[in-house]
């Protein structure tokens, strides 16, 4: 294996270790909002998203309905779509090829593959299969194992699952606060949803959210 | 059908629609500068929501409860560039302790 290789190789298997691991909190994160085992790891075999799967199981758990679930899920999974209009140029593949590609495109496979296209245009396509398939692996073996774990504690709460999502949802906003637009634009929603919780219909004030983002984005 | 089964299919759907749509679609629609700042910024907006509904609500009521504890320890630890798995170790041990002490 020659060097440039071996570092897609690295930095792909521990991305998909590590950020496989995450699925642990989402499989017991999604049983303790009152998913199935069956249901949670269906989410992350054919959702395969974290953020999406977090936020359908995070909106039914608030008491929301399931178009509004859907709704917001689907929101986040917009920039995916993104990440395959970036991608698609890059890896050239067509019939069966692309829908599997499609399917592994997320955050990190994109990533990696990004950061990866500066060595050569091998390196890239490797770093993108890799990292998509290898964090689908783990990321699913994860889930079963943080469901069926979370299924045979019985209360969950007596295990802190109900302020392990809200964390994980806090550690996936962070990094994504680059500037005071940002934070401003946190704060508001933050408000914004406390505020018409007892007003409107569970899982709204979540995705109403989304046309506050609308407005601080055509802004300027 | 449940609604645990409908948002469990119908968000793996549309998940992987726009997964496909990305693959299938010219660039130059998407290059527009407004499209990438709201594209930006709604996750932002969302998970925001989350965290806030997720840790002072119950139902349709305002809350103030254990998971305050673990969600400021969360915070703390972000504060503190703790990675992702700490972040949430910490908040649930501190939120289980808080829980059964009170």
């Amino acid at each position: 294996m020659s060097r440039v290789e071996r570092i897609t190789v690295r930095d792909s298997l521990s991305l998909s270790i590590t950020v496989g691991a995450y699925g642990a909190a989402f499989g017991a994160a999604s049983v303790a909002n009152g998913f199935s085992v069956l249901q949670s790891c269906l989410l992350s075999l054919l959702t395969f998203s974290g953020a999406s799967q977090f936020a359908a199981i995070g909106v039914i758990g608030a008491g929301g309905g399931a178009l509004s679930a859907i709704a917001t899920a689907s929101l986040l999974g917009v920039r995916n779509g993104l990440y395959g209009v970036i991608m698609a140029p890059r890896l050239k593949v067509s019939g069966f090829k692309r829908v599997i590609a499609a399917h592994i495109t997320i955050d990190e496979s994109t990533g990696v593959a990004l950061g990866a296209q500066k060595r050569n245009e091998d390196a890239m396509r490797h770093g993108f299969w890799l990292t998509g398939f290898g964090v689908f692996f783990f990321w699913n073996i994860f889930t079963l194992a943080g469901a069926l774990g979370a299924q045979a504690m019985g209360d969950t709460r007596a295990w802190g699952l109900d302020s392990a999502v809200p964390a994980a949802f806090l550690a996936l906003l962070w990094p994504r606060l680059e500037n005071n637009r940002d934070r401003g634009l946190a704060i508001t929603a933050i408000l914004f949803a406390l505020v018409m919780t007892p007003i409107l219909p569970a899982g709204l004030p979540i995705i109403a959210t989304a046309f506050i983002a609308l407005v601080f984005g055509l802004r300027r | 059908m449940s609604v645990f089964w409908l948002a469990t299919i119908g968000t793996s759907v549309i998940a992987f629609a726009l997964k496909f749509s990305g693959h299938s679609i010219p660039q130059h629609w998407l290059e527009h500068p407004a499209i990438q700042r709201v594209n930006a910024l709604i996750p932002i907006a969302l998970l925001s929501a989350l965290v806030a509904v997720q840790s002072f609500t119950d139902k349709s009521k305002l809350i103030i409860d254990h998971r305050l504890a673990g969600v400021t320890v969360a915070l703390i630890a972000l504060l503190l560039k703790a990675p992702f798995p700490v972040v949430v170790l910490s908040a649930a041990i501190t939120s289980a302790a808080v829980y059964r002490l009170f």
